[in-house]
């Protein structure tokens, strides 16, 4: 069972058994009208250019995008476009992320983490919450005014 | 001199905090090899071949006698009582272990040091012409601005996980002492047709495997549009930067694939959008920054310039010194001395614990407290009044330190190659020693002139040997050593790539073809001042490769 963390610590996937559904970008389709976006997440590859998903960000409340390995950081500026865009629904990583990287996701616009349970397992939950974004530590903050955290 | 407030204090200590968790958390299984890799890169921490090697930022080169000091009292403490300065304005400890590293950090955090982002693939310490805020060439200070991108680009939390390492250089002056065009991005600080101060702002420099020289991306950036212009040129980067091969990864060529042009244009679109997206640092900030680095109160006593000469020409030793390792400061009465770590034979760039408190003394007497590092691995005292200089020299030779052979054959650049080196294919340093054996007569290396020969034992090019006048790169020919020469390179406002001269040369062969280069120069200059780029330039890589390989070209 996947892991979802979150700055309240981790927590059980609910959006599927809640009606959700994933729909990859590539399957979107034409469609839309029949979609529910409160019940939509769409799944974005990490290559995608933001200009081309702005159409769709009224028909999703979440967008997912995946971290192949904790080593690629292409998903974090596609976070903070996707914020800078505009869009105001639920973004969460999926894929490797570690810990240690969890205050750079929450701070380039991402609500959560979708790590597996071998993941969750290595490393448990106070290891997110001790990365929890310090705000007052953040050099960015001060110099340039960041974005303030949305809360999660 | 910059001085950290409590916030630089908070965060340097938080992130020593951190690493040390980091450690735990991998010896207890937390974290995988291939995870803490590059957390320990991050904090400068790297796996050579024997051991694993700390590397300290010192930004922009600049330091004061307490922190060497401290650099000093690290290296014996914690390493063999030497540290090695590097061309990116770091110092390297070749033997720390593992667990002390979260002591050393936190000793470096004593004195306002960190060895955050000199590794891994995110922006590296940034920077500086080792002459800033002294030389008499100088538009204006570069500093404030390297520190300012010291401070935007710590623990940025969208840029820790680039394609690859990112490096940042700046100068202030027209001839450039940074090598700013072999950097991902070079900074030159200009004025406007309205004489208002900005930026010229350069990407894809860069030498390893690839050698480019950066092209103009904004001729010229208003200051203070700096930070959203940078985190544009970075945004862009990381999407769109290759991950498919490490070796392909650099911005550079990005730029090479993608064009100047078209990037320039991707570039700008994100720029519009973090100007909207974020402020301009507060005015304040920027005052507080800039405030720290006014020239120190000079002590403005007319120099008895007649008694100083007489003293100088009475010591032809201390006269070869002073034509040899003196540069003109902006201020009449004070010089800036550089102190060489090339020593006859010795290993480029290094210092023992016991030279750095000579060097940490001397800027506390006569420096005004502040020292500095140059790309070249160079020692710098910054501020010295000039009637001062005799009795510097004094100290310095005293401590070996006072090789007059800034510039000349002798102060090569060398990377550590096979000594110290995981990647190296050949050794360097050794090639180094015996060049400068070879060339021990200063007076010899005088009257060569100018001469920037630089060494790398890998293709990587760390001894940056494509912007050498004569580079030379270590190879591994089928387990044996192979050295190419490449001729005509500059690092300078002038910057171009060396051409490679022809095939390779043995260990034992290497040091004769150079001095056959040598030869080759004297017999064609056209006197004293025709310097040996002037001459490559003029008269193109022919002759020298007749001179290399005289058998070939007669044959041919």
């Amino acid at each position: 069972m996947p892991v979802i963390v979150r700055d309240s610590g981790f927590e059980q996937d609910t959006w599927e058994a809640e009606g959700g559904l994933f729909i990859d970008l590539e399957k979107y389709g034409q469609d839309v009208a029949d979609r529910d976006p409160s019940k939509t997440a769409i799944d974005i590859p990490n290559n995608v250019t933001v200009e081309s998903l702005k159409g769709l960000f009224v028909n999703a409340s979440m967008i997912r995008i995946p971290f192949p390995s904790f080593a690629d950081g292409r998903g974090f500026s596609l976070a903070k476009q996707l914020r800078q865009q505009g869009y105001e629904g639920k973004l969460r990583a999926i894929g490797h992320l570690i810990a240690d990287q969890y205050g750079f996701a929450r701070v380039c616009g991402f609500d959560e983490i979708e790590i597996d349970d071998e993941m969750a397992k290595r490393q448990p939950e106070e290891q997110w919450l001790a990365r929890i974004p310090k705000q007052d530590l953040s050099y960015q903050n001060l110099l340039m005014g960041e974005r303030p955290l949305r809360n999660a | 001199m910059y001085n950290y407030n409590q916030f630089d204090h908070d965060f340097v200590r938080n992130r020593v905090k951190e690493f040390r968790g980091q450690v735990e958390r991998r010896l207890d299984g937390s974290l995988t090899e291939d995870e803490f890799k590059p957390l320990r890169l991050m904090n400068g921490l790297y796996l050579q071949l024997h051991a694993y090697m700390l590397r300290v930022a010192i930004p922009y080169g600049t330091l004061n006698s307490r922190q060497m000091k401290q650099l000093a009292m690290i290296s014996e403490k914690w390493d063999k009582g030497y540290g090695h300065f590097t061309t990116r304005q770091n110092i390297q400890y070749n033997w720390p272990k593992l667990k002390d590293t979260p002591d050393i950090l936190d000793a470096l955090a004593d004195v306002e040091m960190h060895a955050i982002q000199t590794s891994g693939n995110c922006v590296r310490n940034v920077t500086a012409d080792h002459f800033a805020g002294a030389a008499a060439d100088e538009i204006e200070d570069p500093r404030p601005t390297a520190e300012l991108l010291r401070q935007w680009s710590m623990d940025h939390p969208e840029f820790q996980f680039l394609p690859r390492k990112f490096k940042i250089a700046m100068t202030g002056s027209p001839n450039d002492r940074a090598v700013t065009k072999a950097h991902d991005i070079g900074i030159r600080m200009v004025r406007n047709d309205k004489g208002e101060p900005g930026y010229e702002i350069l990407i894809g420099g860069g030498l390893g495997r690839t050698p480019m020289i950066g092209k103009v991306v904004r001729e010229f950036l208003p200051k203070a549009d700096l930070l959203p212009y940078v985190e544009a040129i970075l945004q862009v980067y990381n999407l769109n930067g290759r991950r498919d091969n490490k070796y392909k990864a650099r911005i550079k060529i990005l730029v090479h694939e993608t064009g100047i042009d078209t990037l320039r244009e991707w570039i700008e679109e994100v720029f519009e959008t973090q100007k909207i997206h974020h402020q301009t640092p507060p005015a304040e900030m920027i005052e507080a920054i800039e405030a720290q680095f006014q020239p120190p109160k000079f002590d403005n006593a007319k120099v008895d310039e007649d008694k100083l000469s007489k003293i100088i020409a009475a010591d032809p030793l201390l006269r070869s010194f002073v034509e040899t390792n003196i540069s003109e400061h902006f201020d009449s009465n004070h010089a800036i001395v550089t102190i060489s770590l090339k020593p006859i034979g010795g290993t480029p760039g290094d210092a023992t614990a016991k030279q750095m408190r000579i060097m940490a003394g001397l800027a506390e007497a006569y420096g005004y407290d502040e020292l500095r590092v140059s790309h070249e691995q160079n020692i710098i005292l910054p501020h010295v009044r000039r009637d001062d200089l005799p009795e510097i020299y004094k100290v310095l030779k005293d401590a070996g330190l006072a090789t007059a052979n800034v510039g000349l054959l002798s102060d090569m650049i060398a990377c550590p190659g096979m000594d110290y080196c995981a990647l190296a294919t050949a050794r360097s340093i050794p090639v180094a020693q015996e060049l400068s054996i070879a060339f021990e007569d200063l007076k010899l290396q005088q009257d060569i002139g100018p001469l920037k020969i630089k060494i790398s034992g890998c293709i990587n090019a760390c001894g940056h040997h494509h912007v050498g006048h004569i580079g030379i790169l270590g190879l591994d020919k089928a387990g044996v050593e192979s050295y190419q020469i490449t001729l005509g390179g500059d690092g300078t406002q002038t910057a171009s790539i060396g051409e490679r001269a022809g095939p390779g040369f043995s260990y034992e062969e290497i040091v004769p073809a150079v001095s056959r280069i040598i030869d080759c120069y004297m017999n064609i200059r056209e006197g004293k001042n025709d310097t040996f780029l002037d001459v490559y330039r003029r008269v193109g890589a022919d002759p020298f490769k007749e001179a290399l390989y005289p058998e070939e070209t007669a044959t041919a």
